[in-house]
């Protein structure tokens, strides 16, 4: 048996191959839900019901798929030029810090509307400058940046609690670690009555259609796509490896930052150190599933955020372990890298 | 100024600058192993969480701590089989398949634990491995409880380092792997499968990463906790490229590495709460990424690090 380059891919295999990944990470799942004793289909229905079977359970999956289509994109623009980006977690956070040291005060009197902007603008900047410190390390001296983004994630988090148990404490809060609240007029508005949805999805929708045009339409977008695909060749067309990589760094690390500044101004309106319960790293599933595609990353973002949101109802009323979401969440990845290979290649025997 | 020469002169510094070091060294020097085989294993910080866990889960459950600690290493080759399935057979991208490992090992080890043990308040425990003291030795000042009374598998694992070092460098077996990591086409070429080697490389060393795991529910700790690892794992993976891949080298960062991190635990004793305590906490993983821009440049990686080998394609 030996694997054979296909000449083409049709499209209608790339469509399928997220969708047999997940039915098969799924079945995997099903057995370790049997494991706990728990009825299989009774705890997908209750998944599912838990994900969109109410207004309320709808709108707390789409919150929460808010900050997943931001980190989702980062890891997609990086990725798609070989940035091997795994610190999202971090940028998020960084962003999210960012946004509570600022948004504490309005002292200028901006008007709501431009303090969210600036404060979403500054959650930003805080992600791409660290971001671009492990591009720059990997340029300048060749160290890989899986690492320093990793170790990085970690550094940035005992920062956070650092500042949230000393200079950005919340007197008010009863001695709990967390941020000074942001200002009230700096709240993103709600698009859904009596619900927890804010307008950060539709910056986020509107962000994944924006960075599938940058990709598409743009000398930016070809030139990050070629030095993915090819370094050495991308070079010789004259292609700007160490700019174009700095300038992928700054969007994939301003969008993991700007994730933090959403879910900060859009649902917690302050930081503490479990604002994250992994946003950065699912980011990373949810590119992947996404075939790296911009637009694919929304439809992505969903169904993991739904996998979180349903599997905490069912484990309440099942006694499984919430924990079968990050399990099947993780499997989903390894099937779609597997299914993903098959697009490619065909067996021959 | 003094106090913080005094630490130097502690006891308790140095006896515990080699437990810190153990998980270390187990991990360098499995994920050493793969990448002499020219496989980078991020899996690693996974497969350690499920190593503490399942070793530890073996004695809770009436097995005695060796068998433990071999369950653990079952397991850590069960998850490097995956991982090698999916980057050598498969030829997929080896940085985002083991970060696919390291999220799957650990979220299912975090579930396994608690369909298998009801935690009410303080998660139960085990009784760890004792020290074992070597008689003698263990009297003389100092360098005694440091070095002589560690536990079993501390000694377990500078041995391992030195046995790494000699069928690495000094058996056939050892010039094949570090050759399929080199140039896996010359190696065909000498009548080696590279496939098997490095199916090998991967399984064993994912083992020795479980039991660096394992070491700390089963000897430095006795319980299992979500996020024990802390990116230890990650550690381990800049330990190899500060080792310029040698296992000998490996041991002696993983020890310079205790030695600051031990250094950086008392220090927070000494300067209580003038200093944030996160600060100190910081340094193990700035040291980290300290050592991996000052040895990159003069590290040889080998050169068929994170490259498939497909045979008949270039």
């Amino acid at each position: 048996m030996r694997f054979e380059r296909r000449a083409r891919t049709s499209p209608l295999l790339g469509l399928a191959a997220p969708l047999v990944a997940v039915a098969v990470a799924l079945t995997i799942a099903g057995g370790l839900i049997a494991l706990s004793g728990a009825p299989v289909l009774e705890a997908y229905a209750r998944i599912a019901a838990g994900a969109f079977g109410s207004r309320l359970a709808i709108t707390e999956t789409l919150t929460r798929a808010t900050p997943l289509i931001l980190t989702g994109l980062a890891a997609a623009v990086a990725f798609r030029a070989q940035v091997w980006n795994i610190g999202a977690e971090g940028q998020l956070y960084a962003g999210a810090l960012a946004v509570a040291a600022l948004g504490a005060a309005n002292p200028l009197g901006l008007p709501p509307a431009a303090l969210i902007a600036a404060l979403m603008l500054s959650g930003a900047l805080a992600g791409m400058m660290l971001l671009v410190i492990p591009v720059v390390l990997r340029l300048r001296f060749g160290v890989d940046e899986v690492v320093t983004t990793l170790l990085g994630n970690f550094i940035v988090l005992l920062f956070v609690s650092l500042a949230v148990e000393g200079f950005l404490k919340d007197p008010l809060a009863f001695g709990w670690p967390q941020s000074v609240p942001v200002v009230e007029e700096a709240a993103l508005p709600r698009i859904v009555e009596r619900s927890r949805l804010h307008l950060g999805l539709a910056i986020a929708c509107a962000l994944a259609g924006l960075v599938f045009l940058i990709g598409r339409h743009t000398v930016f977008g070809m030139q990050s796509r070629a030095a993915g695909l090819n370094p050495a060749a991308a070079r010789f067309a004259g292609v700007p490896i160490p700019g174009t990589l700095i300038r992928v760094a700054c969007l994939s690390g301003g969008l993991a930052g700007l994730a933090g500044a959403v879910e900060v101004l859009g649902v917690k309106g302050y930081v503490t150190t479990d604002l994250s319960p992994g946003f950065g790293y699912s980011g990373i599933v949810v590119a992947m599933l996404a075939g790296l595609n911009p637009l694919g990353v929304v439809l992505a973002a969903v169904f993991v955020a739904a996998m979180f949101v349903g599997a905490d109802g069912m484990s309440r009323t099942l006694d499984v372990p919430s924990f079968i979401a990050d399990v099947t969440v993780a499997l989903s990845l390894l099937t779609m890298l597997v299914a993903l290979f098959f697009t490619a290649y065909r067996v021959r025997r | 100024m003094t106090d913080l020469i005094d630490i130097l002169f502690t006891v308790g510094l140095w006896s515990s600058v080699l437990r810190i070091a153990t998980p270390l060294i187990f991990g360098t020097l499995g994920a050493l192993l793969c990448e002499r085989a020219g496989v980078l294993n991020l899996g690693i910080e996974g497969i350690m969480t499920f190593g503490a866990m399942a070793g530890w889960l073996a004695v809770f459950m009436g097995a005695d701590l060796w068998t433990g600690m071999l369950v653990a290493a079952g397991t850590g080759a069960a998850f490097g089989l995956v991982h090698a399935a999916l980057t050598v057979t498969l030829g997929l991208s080896q940085h985002v398949t083991g970060l696919g490992i390291t999220l799957l090992a650990s979220s299912l080890s975090y579930y396994i634990f608690r369909l298998a043990v009801e935690v009410q308040g303080t998660p139960p425990t085990v009784e760890p491995f004792a020290p074992l003291v070597i008689p003698g030795l263990s009297g003389l000042p100092l360098i005694g409880p440091a070095l002589f009374s560690q536990t079993a598998p501390t000694y377990l694992a500078i041995a391992l380092a030195g046995v790494l070092a000699y069928v690495l460098f000094r058996t056939p077996l050892g010039l094949a792997v570090r050759m399929t990591g080199e140039n896996p086409h010359a190696a065909e070429a000498q009548g080696l499968n590279p496939i098997r080697i490095r199916y090998g490389a991967v399984i064993v060393g994912s083992a020795l990463m479980a039991m660096g795991g394992a070491f700390l529910t089963l000897a430095a700790f006795n319980s299992f906790f979500p996020t024990m690892v802390q990116g230890r794992g990650w550690v381990c993976i800049a330990l190899v490229v500060f080792s310029t891949w040698r296992p000998g080298r490996a041991l002696f960062g993983a020890l310079l590495f205790a030695m600051f991190d031990a250094y950086q635990l008392r220090l927070q004793t000494v300067f209580g709460s003038a200093v944030p305590y996160q600060l100190f906490l910081m340094m193990p993983y700035i040291l980290s990424i300290v050592a991996l821009v000052v040895m990159s440049r003069r590290a040889r990686v080998p050169q068929a690090l994170m490259k498939p080998y497909r045979r008949g394609e270039r």
